[in-house]
């Protein structure tokens, strides 16, 4: 095997499966027919890249293999007169007037629309994206999500089942539904850009695969719907969160708060274009999501000092947040920034009003949090309770470290307070 | 073309609470909700309520137990349906969408072809 050739396919893997499979798909009608596309397509790339070698736009070429597969199989069904329930949408033969290059169509965005359907349960949406988009197999998205190989396997079975049967169309919404459509898409990414960015399991912090998945996605959002503010927010947010991901442990692996980090350390290119791309969402209104999350995130890289952000618009900026979407979670990270903004009782007292809500129980930031306040509080007694209650529910190794390290800082008895920073390991 | 039924669910309960009046607005939005659908119509009825409903369940053994009821025990029940044709399931769920269900909500299935 030529290492360049090899190279070369796993690149255009990477970078290009998704647009290979989603002109395919237009096609055959029929998503499983168009992932067999576009693995044979990949298969003939090695022989014939390895004899004539790697084309100048590789995914051009190997959309054209797929797409004369595609041909194949629809030849071969009409031949067998099959009854198949297919995609609902548009023509296949026919372009629809959104295609740049009618000859080379981009059709990822209707394949991560179909993908994200609200009619499709949150985990299939995520499964089926990483699986159809990214091209990750179903082994991969089980280890990613912390299931068996089976039990995916069947998540993602029963998801296409019921785009095909429900009539789930392969087509880009229309304006009046796309901002809910598109909320649905974005939170997909988001969910596999924070399940990367801080494993929910296992013993690595990160998982890059994932995280750099999710910037893929996230770019390819961006070059596809670039007048959007909520795509643009996603993005930003992605890249200034993925631009510390270099400090945000020691030599020794160790997970460190946001003020111990060697802002040298950080992504610089990526916090640049996180900042432009923020500036840019943040002059639309009214505000959504993401916009809002990308500016704390804005907030946080443009510290004056480390860790010292502005906490005061942190907090503001978690009140707009909060009131277009009062989610426990925010109401956590809001619970925090209280805490830094107006003092530790402020903070503790804003996340013991959350002790209640069911969404957060089994979260290990909750009582980490609480522990970080009432160590600086003196209360270190009930510190060690919170690090204790913290580690049962906190399932990531690294993570697991720094709060029995957090832990063992405390005095025995009463003692001086520590000051960190951030409510918990960053 | 696809078929979808909507089947309406709702609390019983609360419509015996709301009273003679709420049904009269549930059934003039309804007329409403008919006029300007009328081309995706294809079917569909009030239902008598659960209280008169029977359910077979198929047992074990073989033979059939059957039940007074509904089917599912739960607050909300079904209280009657539509039967509409649209191209895709965004468009059935932008018609279901509009169909009044002031104590519940709606519920869109594929109808299976007979053929």
């Amino acid at each position: 095997m030529d290492p360049v050739v090899a190279a070369a396919v796993a690149e255009a893997h990477r970078t290009e499966w998704g647009r290979v499979l989603a002109a395919a798909a237009r096609l055959t009608g029929d998503l499983d027919a168009a992932e067999e596309c576009a693995q044979d397509a990949y298969a003939e790339a090695l022989g014939s890249w390895m004899a004539h070698g790697v084309p100048d736009r590789p995914g051009a070429w190997l959309t054209t293999v797929a797409r004369r597969r595609a041909m194949d199989i629809i030849r071969r069904r009409d031949i067998l007169r099959a009854k198949l329930p297919l995609l609902a949408g548009p023509d296949p033969a026919g372009g629809d007037g959104d295609d740049g290059d009618a000859a080379m169509p981009d059709d990822r965005l209707r394949l991560i629309f179909i993908c994200c359907h609200p009619a499709l349960a949150p985990d299939a949406r995520v499964a089926l994206t990483l699986r159809l988009l990214c091209g990750l197999t179903t082994a991969e998205v089980a280890s990613a999500f912390v299931t068996s190989e089976p039990t995916m396997a069947a998540r993602i079975t029963r998801a296409k089942k019921k785009i095909a049967t429900a009539r789930i169309p392969y087509r880009v919404p229309g304006p009046g539904e796309l901002p809910e459509r598109l909320a649905a898409v974005l939170d997909v990414v988001h969910l596999v850009f924070t399940t990367g960015h801080t494993a929910p399991a296992g013993a690595a912090l990160q998982r890059r695969d994932l995280a750099e998945r999710a910037l893929d996605l996230a770019r390819m959002l961006r070059l596809l719907l670039p007048d959007e503010p909520a795509v643009a927010g996603l993005l930003a947010l992605i890249l200034l969160t993925d631009a510390r991901r270099g400090a945000r442990t020691d030599p020794n692996g160790r997970l460190l708060l946001i003020s111990e980090q060697d802002r040298a350390r950080w992504d610089h290119d990526e916090i640049s274009e996180g900042l432009t791309l923020a500036r840019e969402a943040l002059r639309s209104r009214p505000y959504t999501r993401y916009p809002l999350m990308a500016a704390i995130a804005a907030t946080h890289a443009t510290a004056p000092a480390p860790g010292d952000p502005n906490w005061a618009q942190i907090l503001s900026l978690y009140d707009e947040l909060i009131a277009i979407w009062p989610s426990p979670i925010v109401a956590l990270n809001r619970a925090v920034a209280v805490g830094e903004a107006r003092g530790p009782a402020a903070g503790l007292a804003a996340l013991d009003v959350l002790a209640a809500e069911p969404q957060l129980a089994g979260y290990h930031y909750l009582p980490a949090a609480r522990a970080e306040y009432l160590r600086r509080l003196d209360r270190n007694d009930e510190a060690r309770l919170a690090y204790d209650e913290a580690l049962l529910l906190a399932g990531n190794a690294t993570e697991r470290e720094f709060l029995a390290a957090r832990r063992g800082q405390l005095p025995p008895g009463h003692g001086g307070a520590g000051h960190g920073g951030a409510g918990h390991g960053e | 073309m696809a078929e979808y039924t909507v089947f309406i669910w709702g609390d019983e309960q609360a419509w015996e609470r709301a009273g003679a009046g709420a049904m009269q607005e549930n059934l003039a939005a309804h007329r409403e909700f008919m006029a300007r659908h009328g081309a995706a119509l294809r079917g569909g009825n009030r239902l008598h309520p659960s209280s008169v409903s029977t359910s077979i369940r198929h047992t074990v053994d073989g033979g059939v137990s059957v039940s007074d009821g509904a089917f599912a025990e739960t607050k909300e029940v079904i209280g009657g349906y539509y039967l509409i044709e649209a191209a895709d399931l965004d468009e059935a769920l932008r018609i279901a969408a509009e169909v009044p269900a002031p104590f519940g909500g709606v519920e869109v299935r594929p109808v299976w072809p007979a053929d």
